[in-house]
């Protein structure tokens, strides 16, 4: 009988189903642990080599001359925030409204081309924004400035930020755009009152998420921040950051500085972090409120 | 505890009588074609539907039933290839006219979906949204706009106290009731539904046709529905829309009783569709 058959060969295949069934689950957990594994590492890694340099005078106090010990990175912390809000500056703005542009305007070819060009800005090495802000920013004003590094971070944000909005703004069913419309409101009513509401929380995680990664990129200002050992400022003057201090303290030959090194790599981290945690309440305290908790 | 469907409110004002129900036409349609792209959905659709009353479309899905409702706020002017060809008279006026003004037309003729369409506001400022947009900023107007509308859409007394709550937060059927609420408070003369009972349990639906009973006396409601049932329940007019074409369009107590389509006959008896 073709059934008893069938109940057979399930019988006979029954261990070998249940293994492989297992195995998957072993070896994706295995995956995901490696993942954990890593991220803790480096930040073992970090703590023990760095926080015997973090204490209040890391926070306040401007680097030292050579063969002096102690000293902080005061300014470039500062100088990371001040980079950081001119990047949202420049990238949020421009970012946003091109998201929002190509799922609610675009032509289905215009959007197509986009979309690549966005691919394409993705995949460019940070250095090349670097010396492409360098050609564009530093050359016409003659010097390295505060502007021209928030400007490199800035451009390098767009093309994130315009993804990521673009795809949660594609995700606010239409039946609710219709809705707004069907009000006798204009599109663009519809766009600011229903559809970025809807889609809030996604973009801002897409916009953090950005400035994570610009946070801690050190190639770009190379070319326009330039690094500063004092306090600055002037816009149009270099400024320190992060990035570039741990970069040039960990290349130097002192033990001192490797220390302070690690230091300002946890600094940074943890200011990222803070961004990200920020953000997140923000999200949440909407979240809790649009479900009515 | 027990739950029990309330049954509809059967009284003297539903069943009208047959001048009563043509008195009045409000919206003239006049040999409506409509094409999506190369492909007609709507043929040569004429009916004249009166003032103040209940009209069901009903149809096999995909037949053009909710082509048509959308046609009467221009709806499908959103979905791009698409040409409309005829007439459609509101008040005498053909709202397909180059000069009509959309937004205006709109507002006269408001819009309940399918699926509960809430804005991401509180409840109050979901009702608000239409009188804002014409720039009605006095505290005053607005919340007495707001309880106004809530009345009228039998939601008053479960959100009075929370109306600062997230519109989120509602249930289902007081969602459909909050966007009828939210289409009520622009003033519109017309009230389209599509399908505003699907996604709902048998209580909630029966809220709504108890409301759409109410309201009726005032506006006039054209409502989609694949329950046939309902259709009998709600309206005084039923049309059987089949392949983009206007089958019947009869006084509802007639149409389920007595059609005079051999076709609509068919479909309500279940030999197809």
């Amino acid at each position: 009988m073709q059934t008893m058959d069938f109940d057979k060969a399930f019988q006979r295949t029954k261990a070998k189903r249940y293994f492989m069934d297992q195995a998957i689950v072993y070896v994706l957990f295995l995956c995901a642990f490696v993942l954990l594994f890593i991220l803790f590492s480096i930040l073992t890694h970090l703590v023990i080599n760095g926080v015997s340099s973090i204490n209040v005078n890391f926070f306040i106090h401007l680097p030292k001359p050579v063969g002096e010990v102690g000293g902080g990175m005061a300014n470039a912390i500062t100088g990371t925030l001040t980079l950081l809000f001119l990047a949202v500056l420049f990238g949020v703005p421009i970012g946003l409204a091109a998201g929002i542009y190509l799922n609610e305007y675009a032509d289905y070819r215009f959007a197509q081309v986009v979309r690549f060009t966005i691919d394409v800005m993705n995949g460019i090495p940070s250095i090349v924004f670097g010396i492409f802000a360098y050609v564009i920013c530093v050359l016409p004003m003659k010097t390295f400035s505060v502007l021209s590094g928030g400007f490199a971070l800035g451009i390098m944000m767009i093309p994130m930020v315009t993804r990521t909005t673009e795809q949660f703004v594609r995700m606010v069913p239409n039946q609710l755009r219709e809705a707004g419309l069907a009000l006798g409101a204009p599109k663009w009513r519809v766009i600011v009152d229903i559809v970025l509401p809807s889609s809030i929380g996604g973009i801002m995680t897409g916009i953090m998420v950005a400035l994570a990664r610009v946070a801690g990129e050190t190639a770009p200002l190379l070319f326009t921040a330039f690094g500063n050992r004092f306090w600055n400022h002037n816009l149009m003057q270099p400024i320190a950051a992060l990035p570039l201090q741990i970069f040039s303290y960990a290349i130097s030959p002192f033990e001192d500085w490797h220390r302070q090194a690690w230091a300002g790599a946890i600094v940074l981290i943890v200011v990222i972090f803070s961004i990200n945690l920020l953000a997140n309440y923000f999200m949440n305290r909407r979240h809790r409120f649009l479900n009515g908790q | 505890m027990q739950y029990q469907v309330p049954e509809p409110k059967r009284t003297a004002s539903r069943i009208l009588k047959q001048e009563e129900v043509e008195s009045k036409v409000l919206i003239q349609v006049k040999d409506l074609n409509f094409y999506y792209g190369t492909r007609l959905a709507l043929k040569n659709v004429s009916m004249d539907i009166p003032a103040c009353g209940v009209v069901a479309l009903i149809g096999p899905s995909g037949c053009g039933k909710s082509t048509l409702l959308r046609t009467f706020n221009r709806m499908n002017d959103l979905i791009a290839k698409t040409k409309v060809e005829g007439e459609i008279l509101i008040d005498g006026v053909n709202i397909y006219d180059k000069d009509t003004d959309v937004v205006s037309l709109r507002r006269q003729v408001g819009m309940v979906f399918q699926k509960s369409t809430p804005f991401p506001k509180t409840i109050y400022d979901n009702i608000a949204y239409g009188l804002r947009l014409i720039g009605v900023k006095d505290k005053h107007i607005l919340e007495s706009v707001v309880e106004k509308c809530l009345r009228r859409a039998a939601l008053w007394e479960e959100v009075k106290d929370s109306l600062h709550r997230s519109a989120l937060s509602l249930s289902g059927g007081q969602q459909q009731r909050l966007c009828i609420a939210r289409a009520l408070a622009v003033n519109p003369k017309i009230l389209l539904m599509d399908e505003p009972c699907s996604a709902l349990d048998p209580i909630a639906t029966s809220r709504i046709e108890e409301l759409m009973e109410d309201l009726k006396k005032e506006y006039t409601i054209l409502i989609v529905t694949h329950n046939m049932q309902q259709a009998a329940r709600v309206s005084d007019k039923t049309a059987f829309i089949m392949q983009g074409e206007l089958v019947e369009f009869n006084i509802t107590s007639n149409f389920f009783t007595n059609p005079s389509n051999k076709l609509t006959e068919d479909y309500i008896t279940g030999r197809f569709g």
